[in-house]
């Protein structure tokens, strides 16, 4: 009995373990979607709107500025502060996400 | 009471608030000196994070680069904003995580090194000390424009100060302080903006004022006023570029991930308790630049226009009296060169080489300083130094003398807190990571300790005697500290947290690769062939202040080939990058 016991948690354990380092690896994709995602709005703004595409952009009025300059100047600022309280708002959740699943593995 | 009365009043209030900081947050013990005991709330954190990067040069400068760059001061407000986001998303949540006391400590733990954490170390003191030269320098002249006393007694003022609070305070002290010095510098950033925007634009938000139409021309917006004026004189429109579009690339990315690679910025998210805690510190920290950086445009912008307004075309006799005083420091400097007694601004140097002032305090017809420069072929005849801008503006545009003693404790909060934040990574270098981690294993906590106060101490001193006897070439080094921190560290922290094959042998070559490439190409252009700094001659039209995008790319690529050739990293550096890159909430599992 004691013997039969000690098999079942051990591959009870085993499996856990597999389960768990499954739900890591998944939180960790979905920490690299979340970056990758943010990093292309990051350089879309700055790169793209501000430098690449100034020119044409600055054909584009809004209020007093001329769309392209906005975006080097301020527009690109704005939304890199967004960029990062948007990151750090969903990674709290998927931490959560991840504690969650972790305790019905237990 | 005077200007001058007014601005040694809020000086000295503003250094008995830092003194009195220090006092109360003496640290005890190595953690609190790194690190304040990990106690510092996110909030704090992002203010401290904000003092510690708006240094002088941000105080002072950035605003005077916009209003004489225009569109092409983008690289500055994108780079040195989009570095946080880099910093934010791929560095400081899992170097909280690793949770030690530098980044050396990171260095040489991932890439189970002494030689990685030397190396790391190097990079980190040649960055640093560029660095913390040109804020002694910063306070210095504050006190000699302000307050009347001599550059030097200024940096020792200032030295004293920075004593103080960093060797007695640490990390601890200097965090509260720093706290403070950011409400004492945004504050008196914000207030002669806002002014200036109101009287221009009638617009309370100097963000929108800039593109509000004039009080004066109600259908004409600010940036077309100032793109027709800036043309008429023959310049190009403050809203079209000048530089090429892979030279504004390279640059803006180099002072990106060379913001994100600098170790007194990045070990600022090491103070804070939890890892989601530096995640939103970091938000906070970008969020408090942000207040600052988007408000530069507008302070830059209208500065130009004012400028132009009651300068160009102004007899010199009936000139505003704030052109005479720059003019008597020497950062304004005036040659009638058609005689006709007004002043003429236009694109152009006005003189040649760097401007002279006449020994025998000479004057011209009209009572200017005579400058023993010749004149130019151009037809400009005014010299102004772009950092006076921000200084100048409150007096430009007439506002009340305590907004002027404001400017003044502003720009020294932010030179301060920027200069304590190096020399503390300088001597936590010094005292942890090559005493206690690499030459003397066995020293106690309190021997540390004892160490990194004199280290700071030390430091504080090559810093002061760096400030009074400037290298000559300050204004040169700035590119360097970026364009070293962005091909040296940075590619190693990146690697070591996303790559588990990265090893010793691959960060070790990619950092000295990416850092004598990039030394070696700024040297020459900047120190030995000055002549030869050219589009035409530039590694793809890239720029020396842009290089650092090419050394971290050539660090990235000797990094990884290297270490696919030479045998992995071993199994416990393997489950340390698996570690880092988990929550702390998910340990005990």
């Amino acid at each position: 009995m004691i013997n039969k016991e000690n098999v079942l948690s051990q591959s009870d354990s085993a499996a856990s373990s597999s389960a768990i380092e499954s739900l890591y690896r998944e939180y960790w994709r979905a920490n690299i979607m979340v970056v990758s995602a943010l990093l292309f709005v990051w350089f879309l703004v700055s790169f793209v709107f501000g430098i690449f595409f100034s020119d044409q952009l600055n054909e584009i009025r809004i209020y007093g500025f001329k769309l392209g300059f906005w975006w080097a100047h301020q527009g690109s600022i704005f939304t890199f502060v967004l960029i990062i309280y948007v990151y750090s708002t969903i990674m709290a959740r998927i931490d959560k996400r991840l504690q969650s699943k972790l305790e019905k593995v237990d | 009471m005077s200007a001058q009365g007014l601005t040694y009043l809020f000086v000295l209030i503003s250094f008995a608030v830092y003194i009195g900081i220090a006092i109360w947050s003496r640290a005890g013990s190595t953690k609190e000196f790194y690190i304040a005991d990990r106690g510092v709330h996110p909030i704090a954190n992002g203010m401290a994070t904000a003092a510690d990067w708006m240094s002088a040069a941000s105080f002072l400068s950035l605003a005077g680069l916009i209003a004489f760059m225009g569109y092409d001061s983008g690289v500055y407000l994108m780079g040195w904003t989009g570095g946080y986001v880099i910093l934010a998303l791929l560095l400081a949540p899992y170097l909280r995580k690793f949770g030690q006391f530098t980044v050396p400590d990171f260095i040489g733990a991932r890439y189970y090194s002494k030689y990685a954490r030397v190396v790391a170390v190097v990079c980190l003191i040649i960055i640093s000390f560029t660095y913390v030269a040109g804020q002694m320098r910063g306070v210095g002249i504050v006190f000699s424009q302000f307050l009347n006393i001599p550059i030097n007694w200024g940096v020792l003022v200032g030295m004293v100060v920075v004593f103080m609070y960093a060797v007695l305070g640490g990390m601890k002290g200097i965090t509260y302080t720093q706290v403070a010095q950011y409400c004492i510098l945004i504050f008196a950033y914000m207030v002669p903006a806002i002014y200036i925007s109101l009287l221009i634009t009638g617009n309370v938000i100097p963000q929108i004022g800039l593109g509000s139409v004039l009080l004066a021309e109600p259908d004409v917006y600010v940036l077309d006023k100032l793109d027709t004026v800036l043309e008429e004189l023959g310049f190009r429109a403050y809203t079209a570029s000048t530089k090429s579009t892979v030279d504004m690339f390279a640059i803006t990315l180099a002072l990106m991930i060379g913001t994100a690679g600098l170790p007194h910025v990045i070990v600022r998210f090491f103070t804070v308790p939890k890892v989601a805690d530096a995640r939103r510190s970091a938000a906070y920290a970008l969020f408090f630049i942000a207040i600052l950086y988007a408000t530069a445009p507008t302070v830059g912008a209208f500065a130009r226009l004012n400028f132009i307004d009651t300068v160009h075309e102004t007899e010199y006799s009936k000139a505003p009296s704030w052109v005479k005083k720059w003019e008597d420091v020497g950062l304004i400097g005036w040659i009638d060169k058609n005689s006709d007694g007004l002043i003429q601004y236009g694109p152009g140097k006005a003189f040649e080489g760097k401007l002279n002032f006449s020994k025998d305090k000479g004057r011209g017809e009209f009572g200017e300083r005579k400058v023993v420069n010749p004149g130019s072929n151009s037809e400009n005849e005014i010299y102004v130094d772009r950092d006076i801008m921000v200084l100048a503006n409150p007096e430009i545009a007439q506002l009340p003398p305590w907004v002027v003693a404001l400017v003044a404790a502003g720009s020294l909060a932010a030179a301060l807190s920027t200069a304590a934040g190096l020399l503390l990574v300088i001597s936590a270098s010094v005292s942890h990571d090559l005493i206690k981690k690499t030459f003397a294993r066995n020293v106690t906590d309190r021997q540390e300790l004892y160490y990194a106060r004199v280290a700071a101490a030390v430091a504080i001193i090559v810093a002061g005697y760096l400030g009074i006897n400037p290298p000559g070439f300050v204004a040169q080094v700035v590119a360097f500290a970026f364009g070293l921190a962005a091909a040296s560290l940075f590619p190693a922290i990146v690697l070591g947290i996303f790559s588990v094959r990265v090893n010793k042998e691959g960060a070790v070559a990619g950092m000295l690769s990416g850092l004598l490439f990039t030394f070696l190409y700024i040297v020459y252009f900047k120190f030995l062939y000055p002549e030869n700094n050219q589009a035409d001659n530039w590694f793809f039209g890239i720029s020396p202040d842009g290089i650092g995008t090419l050394g971290a790319l050539l660090n990235f690529l000797v990094a990884i080939t290297i270490s696919k050739f030479t045998k992995p990293p071993p199994e416990d550096v393997v489950n340390l990058v698996k570690k880092i890159r988990l929550p702390e909430s998910v340990e005990n599992n």
